[in-house]
């Protein structure tokens, strides 16, 4: 007879776990045959988790006096907080309640009722038998490191590191480009109010680069993570600029006198040229320049230092001799945000984007229109001089298509509307938006869209066959011809147009998966990175610390964006005002007694928390380092190392408690083998 | 007993942070399989110490299933490659004591497979119950009390 005074706690979940476990069953069952492992109450209700659920533990701790609480609900994930707090309330140690998930892992999964109820009392059994011997803990309290990191600076980024430098605390934005910025810095105008991408964008990039908070770590990039939330270690490298920045003050001499032309295939979309030694675009933030090591003569042949001779700061700001840096800085909370690539519109040959001089990325017509991109803002063909009289634009390039994105893209539809707009505006050229369906689901963005059907735009409904050259009747010489089914007439049409503009599907970074796999965090099959919760969690991950925003979790458009950074901003606000971080206390120790000192665990913890006493012949672990995976402990020979919360007793008596019945009811004995 | 249907009785180790929340995942999508095992949580994979697949078997189990996270992905950086290590010595030892290896299965199961890990629960229930009850004295002494032959080359089931 255990001298424990257990409860047992069967709960309803509403009909979720009555209408397939006979709960009223088990709690009977529970009370008169547990008796001996300590059951001294067991009771069945609608909602364990309820405030009328949780009087009822709280009453019986206090009137009872039960020493341990064994709830049969849903999944700990869910609730083991709510019922730790209802036994802490009643002041019992939390750590002295155990749940079982008697829904997602019985009720929900099986449909046979006889069996569903015998598996449930079996899964109790586990729990009254592990609960015995279940210790009183504390949780462990950590300081949180009040530094914030994040990663990538596109409107996502900044618009976290603003809020969170605003409230007082410091930030390291690191931006693997030269300048912050993102994709947002390329664009020339934003759906559905036209205000250019630039004004808009361009003083919060001033701001997050003079703000006293924030640390901007241009041209670099996360090499290792280690730690843990509260108290992570980024290890960045900073790339070498060739220009010292503590003197460099951006007069751009360097980049006049620079003779090497590049063609820009990142910022310019590939329509514009740069210097070997240059900033993306004259608004960079930071100001300072980069060489670029493939291009510049001086790497290539020894020869030219143009830029250094006609420097005029002192001392000269062009350093040839720089190294990367490696820099390591103590963060307690990180916010990802490291957005999207476009689609490769390549990978859809009968477009044909790379082959028909006149066929435009979406990227590459945005560039073409900005005021201060290649052509200052004059829609043109390639030949850099003639207008457009006609221009196609195709909507769910590389989305929504099963060959290469199941996904909607969300931002193609209104961009394309964007775009015709535009195209009508500067060129007055006919417009023809070939879509599949119409999504303008926002805040002003159907309207946007009566705006340019008004406009006299031409909406096809139908999913573009080709693209091409080949005229096959008269008034198709010299043009592109977009051969479409109709779908509203149930035709096939050849429209003749001078450019196509295909609005490409936008993908996760091609590297999404190495990045997640560094912070510890999960993608999606598709590679985007996953949210702990898709409704009620959309920027916190499963791992504590890693927040998320931002195109890096899903395609979304400017302002969805911009609230996503906000909202990752705030839960670490949050975090950071707690100022301590309690984590469960599931930490391995070593009995110095037992240690026999074979250092069989010494190789076993990837945390570095395990050190050997050279001198005395016995290991340590160091609680602090310790993350309690608990592999130290399945690995001593001498049962010498412990566990808290997992311990070998634990396991052994939930075993056992598990096997106390078999499938169809019958005791375990009966199955032991002769 | 002898009039029912043999229903094989399986323990299945998780760890916390993949693998349980695959079984909690199957919970929520309402997928279905065979309540002949019964799960318990680890924080680890790496925590298996390969007495509990012992005590199961002792006990009363006639299969123990072993998940965590894929390669790559314990939470705990490599720990699932110990258990990995442990579970081909273990399935090992276990055909010389008589228990064939289907018994023991090693899978691996992301946050998001819940409809695998059910699946992979059906189909070692399916594999067990052909197999019979776990018997490990008949099948030695079948074997003229000789162990069976060790196990060739090692391939990962999971
Ligand atoms: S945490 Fe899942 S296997 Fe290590």
């Amino acid at each position: 007879m255990s001298e424990e005074r257990i409860g047992v706690y069967v709960c309803h979940c509403g009909s979720n776990i009555a209408s397939v476990v006979d709960v009223e069953d088990v709690a009977v069952w529970a009370k008169d045959n547990l008796a001996d492992q300590g059951v001294v109450v067991a009771r069945d209700y609608k909602f364990m988790c309820s405030s009328l659920g949780q009087e009822l533990i709280q009453d019986d701790i206090k009137e009872q006096g039960l020493d341990r609480v064994v709830v049969a609900a849903c999944s700990p994930h869910l609730h083991e907080r709510t019922f730790r707090n209802a036994c802490d309330r009643a002041g019992l140690n939390p750590f002295l309640c155990e749940m079982v998930s008697v829904r997602e892992q019985v009720s929900w999964v099986h449909t046979d009722k006889e069996l569903a109820t015998q598996k449930a009392k079996a899964m109790i059994a586990g729990g009254v038998e592990r609960v015995v011997y279940h210790e009183p803990l504390e949780p462990l309290r950590v300081p949180i490191n009040e530094a914030t990191l994040v990663v990538g600076a596109g409107i996502a980024g900044i618009q976290a590191a603003l809020e969170i430098a605003d409230s007082g605390f410091p930030v390291y934005l690191v931006e693997r480009e030269p300048s912050i910025g993102g994709h947002m810095a390329q664009f020339d105008k934003t759906f559905p109010t036209l205000d250019c991408s630039a004004c808009i964008l361009t003083p919060k990039m001033v701001d997050a680069g003079q703000h006293p908070n924030i640390t901007l770590l241009s041209w670099s990039e996360v090499e290792r993570v280690d730690g843990y939330v509260g108290n992570f270690t980024v290890t960045i490298r900073k790339k070498a600029r060739y220009v010292n920045e503590d003197v460099c003050t951006g007069c751009g001499i360097c980049i006049e006198k620079c003779p090497v032309n590049v063609l820009d295939t990142n910022f310019e979309a590939g329509l514009g040229y740069r210097k070997a030694v240059y900033r993306p675009f004259p608004q960079a933030v930071p100001k300072y320049p980069v060489i670029d090591t493939e291009n510049c003569t001086y790497f290539k042949r020894g020869k030219c230092k143009a830029c250094q001779i006609f420097c005029p700061t002192q001392p000269n700001s062009i350093d040839f001799e720089q190294q990367d840096q490696l820099l390591q800085v103590p963060v307690g909370n990180i916010i990802l945000a490291t957005g999207y690539d476009l689609f490769d519109a390549r990978r859809i040959p009968q477009y044909g984007y790379g082959r028909l001089a006149n066929v435009y990325t979406s990227l590459e017509f945005e560039r073409l229109c900005n005021a201060a991109g290649p052509t200052n803002g004059d829609v043109v063909l390639r030949d850099g001089v003639t207008k457009p009289e006609a221009v196609g634009i195709i909507h769910c390039v590389g989305s929504r298509d099963r060959n290469y994105n199941n996904y909607c893209s969300v931002i193609c539809c209104m961009q394309s509307l964007k775009f015709a707009h535009l195209v009508k505006e500067r060129t007055g050229a006919e417009v023809y938006n070939f879509y599949i369906d119409m999504r303008t689901a926002y805040k002003d963005y159907d309207e946007f869209y009566q705006k340019v059907l008004e406009e006299g735009t031409h909406f096809v409904r139908g999913r573009v066959a080709e693209v091409t050259d080949a005229a096959r009747q008269p008034g198709e010489d010299g043009k592109i011809i977009v051969q479409v089914e109709d779908t509203f007439i149930g035709k096939q049409r050849r429209i003749p147009v001078d450019m196509v503009i295909l609005s490409s599907a936008l993908e996760p970074r091609a590297d999404s998966d190495e990045v997640a796999h560094k912070f510890g965090i999960a993608c999606s099959a598709n590679g985007w990175f996953i949210e702990k919760h898709p409704k009620l969690d959309p920027v916190a991950t499963m791992t504590e610390g890693i927040y998320i925003a931002g195109c890096a979790q899903g395609p979304k458009d400017i302002p969805s964006t911009v609230a996503q950074g906000a909202a990752a901003a705030a839960r670490v606000l949050g975090r950071i005002q707690q100022k301590e971080l309690a984590l469960e206390p599931i930490r391995a120790s070593v009995i110095a007694e037992r240690c026999s000192g074979c250092r069989i665990c010494n190789n076993m913890c990837p945390f570095n928390a395990i050190l050997f006493h050279e001198d005395r012949m016995v290991t340590e672990i160091n609680p602090a380092l310790c993350q309690g995976c608990g592999t130290c402990v399945a690995a001593c020979p001498s049962g010498a190392i412990t566990g808290t919360q997992f311990s070998n007793e634990q396991v052994l008596a939930q075993i056992e408690g598990l096997l106390m019945f078999g499938v169809n009811g019958n005791l375990a004995n009966e199955l032991v083998p002769a | 007993m002898a009039d029912k249907q043999f229903e094989p009785l399986i323990i299945g180790f998780t760890c916390n942070w993949c693998s349980y929340r695959a079984a909690d995942l199957a919970g929520m999508s309402r997928v279905k399989y065979p309540p002949n095992v019964r799960l318990m949580r680890l924080m680890c994979s790496g925590r298996l110490d390969p007495e509990f697949v012992l005590k199961a078997l002792r006990g009363g189990a006639d299969g123990v299933l072993i998940t965590g996270c894929h390669p790559g992905e314990c939470h705990y950086l490599e720990q699932n490659y110990k258990a990995l290590r442990r579970f081909l010595l273990l399935r090992r030892t276990l055909k010389q004591f008589g228990v064939e290896p289907q018994r023991v299965r090693l899978i691996w199961a992301s946050a998001a497979e819940g409809a695998r890990l059910a699946q992979e629960i059906n189909k070692m229930v399916e594999e067990i119950r052909a197999l019979g009850p776990l018997t490990w004295r008949d099948v030695i002494s079948a074997n003229g009390d000789r162990p069976l032959e060790a196990l060739p080359a090692e391939e990962v089931t999971a």
